[in-house]
């Protein structure tokens, strides 16, 4: 662990380790469903905190999409200062807790850290979900707002964008409504990401913050169906915010799909977190495992359903990915994380085929090997499948998580309304705005599958963006 | 919420229920469901639009008792609240002036047919109705569909009723007799539109029937509800729930639909033992 000197006021030494954040045992683990980080207790975030050196032209903050003050709120928590922290990073980020736990933070705020390149930089996002918890632990407090400005915004979507634009907009004085078409407000952080790697009473506490801003979230409403959003615009809101990002499963398209037990990665995780049916029988919605899962693709979203069938009691878990170690776009952590919990990686593999038992039930897959190529537009080496190749596996259970395509809904009930050919929203780059007057967009509905805090930077934006233009209406 | 204003029991396992859900009742149109929750650790359970008024803010629902949620449903008493509704889901029924049409429904089939029957009738169609039960006694609806039918058949499993035998027995003696059909709609159990496609398929007759598969968001997420269509992967709730009969796979519907019965029987053992909640 890295050891820490009080620092006099003589030029500060650099202590080049991070203090490494505790984490349940692999063997307890693999066997529950709660948070793998445990979090900083108060003396290792204060140690952790006392590193930062405080550097007057701060780099990490240009590596955080949602600007915060980093180097302030580092301050004061290496003070012991635990509520200035927060209140701190509450002026620029509403979803704290989540963001220090979910956010790439190695390919952000910390990659840009100065002490990046002398030894580890210093661990922001822990620090941050560290004063976060910090408060929540302590109670409610009451947040500012301005006075009622008398202007009503409606936001569709509660993920991470549609959140933080109503945040930002109720602590400017507007009337803000979210609908929400899903029972419980959170998008994928509530209906995606597992309760290992982010509990759902933290984005319950979130969202409870945000009704505390005045914000009124209204779940069972899916806008389009329920009503349009000139509708919305006739009944008296002054703009519309659309962040109803990118939840449309994709699939491989090959034979066999449609057998029982190919779950997309979308109805995997909604069963077991949304439904929790991790607690089937006490919880209603089932679920079935086998002996042996697969895996398809080697995102986040894969990870996340490869450990969550772990822990469902699979006894092999396979990820099966069709291009090599280098080119898998899951998190860092992530990957280690699931080759800890015993997960095996089947790299330069593709499925070709599934075939069942006289049930309809998978009962194997048929694969390819590939090998790589010359890079593609993406940048990224091709995968070609090597000839004479294939092979079976035998397996209970397979999710398809090779990615996700926005949200229709809304684009195929909304006249006017620009989109591209790929489904996502067209959208003015700065203020979000889409081609219809006084109706914005951002988060994943805008951009395809990115990020919490790229989705929460975009919500941001356009809460800025829709107070001017309401404020001027 | 979403407050239980009557129940009602049409037939042994099959309730009526109205129940407050003013934003649906606005907007619901004949072919669409909604998505209810029973309580807080409730499953996802689709159930079709079967009437709603709007100036009273209520829709009506018809379902059969066949598993825990239904069950727990069926439990419920007048006042008591539902935890979510989510609707009006899934695209509305292509009502138009067709000429004749011919509407099956079979079983608790017959409900989510109502609907369809009088907005068919209304836009000045012809409909003529068979219903079909295992018996007498589970047929439900049928003073209903007369009321907007211009002749209504019946057919039970047993003879107990009607014609003994399948409703597509009688839609198929009705195309032997020359009887000129310009659609049909169809909707009950998979075996029995599958059986109706294959009456009116070589008959070139269009065919449409509304899919059931198991669903969980209803709105294009999980891919749960997928169904093969001409070849085409679909997601009924968001694509469907009606499509052309002639174009579906129902061998795969028919597949999927079971894919979770030995856990739907789990969960049942479960509440019997330790009651609904
Ligand atoms: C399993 C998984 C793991 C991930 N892990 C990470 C991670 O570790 N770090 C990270 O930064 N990102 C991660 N992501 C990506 C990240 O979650 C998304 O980029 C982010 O949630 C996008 O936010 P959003 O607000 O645009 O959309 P969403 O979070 O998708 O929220 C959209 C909301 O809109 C609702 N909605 C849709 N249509 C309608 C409608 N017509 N009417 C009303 N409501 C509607 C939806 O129900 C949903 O609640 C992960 C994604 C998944 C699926
Ligand atoms: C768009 C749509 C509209 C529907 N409308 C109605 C309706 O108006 N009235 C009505 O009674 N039912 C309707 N259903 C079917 C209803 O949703 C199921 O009966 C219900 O979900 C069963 O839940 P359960 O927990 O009670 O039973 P489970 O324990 O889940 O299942 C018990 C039995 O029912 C079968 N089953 C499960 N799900 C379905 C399904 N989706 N369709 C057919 N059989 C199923 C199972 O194979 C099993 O044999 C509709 C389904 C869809 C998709
Ligand atoms: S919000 Fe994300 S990018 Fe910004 S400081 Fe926190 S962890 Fe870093
Ligand atoms: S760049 Fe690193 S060391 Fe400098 S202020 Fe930011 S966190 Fe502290
Ligand atoms: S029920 Fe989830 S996509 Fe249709």
């Amino acid at each position: 662990m890295g050891a820490t000197r009080l620092q006099t006021k003589a030029k500060p030494e650099i202590c080049k380790e991070s203090i490494p954040m505790p984490k349940q045992s692999v063997e307890e683990r693999t066997r529950n469903f709660n948070e793998v980080a445990l979090g900083y207790t108060k003396e290792q975030a204060v140690a952790e905190a006392k590193r930062c050196l405080q550097c007057p032209q701060p780099k990490c903050m240009e590596g955080c999409p949602v600007e915060i003050d980093i180097p302030s709120f580092i301050k004061s928590v290496s003070e012991f200062k635990f509520d200035e922290a927060i209140k701190k990073i509450k002026e620029k980020n509403s979803l704290p807790a989540i963001c220090g736990r979910v956010c790439p933070q190695e390919e952000q705020c910390q990659e840009n850290c100065v002490l990046g390149k002398v030894g580890d930089p210093i661990s922001i996002g822990r620090l941050e979900r560290f004063a976060a918890d910090c408060e929540m632990t302590k109670g409610k407090d009451i947040p500012n707002t301005k006075a009622s400005t008398g202007k009503k915004v409606a936001v569709i979507g509660a993920g991470p964008a549609g959140l933080t634009a109503a945040a930002d907009l109720a602590k400017l004085g507007h009337r803000v409504f979210v609908f929400e078409a899903l029972h419980k407000p959170g998008g994928v952080l509530v209906y995606g990401i597992p309760e290992f790697r982010l509990p759902k009473k933290i984005v319950e506490a979130e969202a409870d913050y945000i009704k505390r801003l005045g914000v009124t979230i209204k779940p069972n409403a899916l806008i389009g169906r329920a009503f349009t959003i000139p509708e919305l615009l006739k009944k008296g809101f002054d703009a519309v915010f659309i962040g109803t990002g990118a939840g449309l499963p994709r699939f491989l398209g090959i034979p066999g799909e449609n057998l029982s037990g190919i779950y997309s990665a979308n109805e995997f995780l909604i069963r077991v977190n949304l439904m929790k049916s991790y607690a089937f029988p006490e919880y209603d919605t089932p679920i079935r495992i086998g002996k042996k899962v697969v895996v398809i693709g080697a995102g986040n979203v894969a990870m996340d359903s490869a450990r969550s069938a772990l822990r469902l009691g699979a006894e092999k878990v396979y990820i099966v990915y069709r291009r090599s170690r280098k080119e898998m776009p899951a998190r860092v952590e992530e990957i280690e994380n699931a080759e800890e919990e015993g997960i095996v990686f089947k790299l330069l593999t593709n499925p070709i085929r599934f075939f069942g038992d006289e049930k309809g039930w998978v009962k194997q897959m048929e694969c390819i090997k590939m090998k790589l190529g010359e890079p593609d537009k993406s940048g990224r080496r091709r995968p070609i499948p090597i000839e004479g190749s294939e092979f079976l596996m035998d397996v209970d259970t397979a999710i398809i998580a090779i990615g996700r395509t926005p949200n229709p809904i809304i684009q195929l009930t909304t006249k006017g309304l620009r989109a591209t050919k790929w489904g996502t929203i067209v959208v003015d780059e700065k203020t979000e705005k889409t081609s219809l007057e006084g109706v914005y967009a951002g988060g994943d509905i805008v951009t395809g599958e990115a990020t919490v805090i790229s989705a929460m930077g975009a919500g941001k934006s356009a809460a800025r963006a829709i107070h001017e233009y309401i404020m001027k209406k | 919420m979403y407050k239980i204003v009557a129940i009602q029991t049409l037939a042994p396992q099959t309730k009526l229920i109205i129940v407050h859900a003013p934003e649906v009742a606005e907007k619901a149109q004949a072919g669409q469901f909604v998505i209810l929750r029973v309580d807080e650790r409730g499953e996802r359970i689709p159930l079709t639009l079967v009437d709603w008024k709007p100036k009273n803010g209520t829709i009506v629902l018809i379902f059969q008792e066949v598993g825990v949620s239904t069950k727990k449903l069926g439990s419920l008493n007048v006042n008591e609240e539902l935890f979510d509704v989510v609707g009006p889901l899934g695209n509305p029924s292509d009502i138009k002036y067709y000429g004749t049409a011919v509407v099956i429904g079979g079983g608790v089939g017959i409900a989510p047919c109502l609907p369809i029957a009088t907005a068919l009738q209304k836009v000045g169609n012809e409909v003529i109705s068979i219903l079909g039960a295992r018996n007498e006694k589970l047929l439900i609806l049928e003073e209903e569909m007369k009321r907007v039918s211009t002749k209504v058949h019946i057919s039970t499993d047993d003879g107990s009723k009607g014609h003994k035998g399948f409703v597509s027995d009688i839609l198929k003696s009705l195309i032997e007799k020359g009887n000129s059909i310009d659609v049909v709609y169809a909707i009950g159990p998979s075996v029995m539109m599958r059986a109706v496609a294959e009456v009116t398929r070589s008959h070139k007759i269009k065919t449409i029937v509304s899919l059931n598969p198991i669903m969980v968001d209803g709105m294009g997420m999980c891919g749960a509800c997928r169904v093969s269509v001409g070849g085409k992967v679909k997601f009924a709730c968001v694509d469907g729930p009606e499509f052309d009969a002639h174009q579906v796979d129902f061998d795969q519907l028919i597949k999927r639909q079971q894919a979770f019965i030995a856990e739907e029987n789990l969960a049942l053992e479960h509440i019997e033992k330790h009651g609904g909640n």
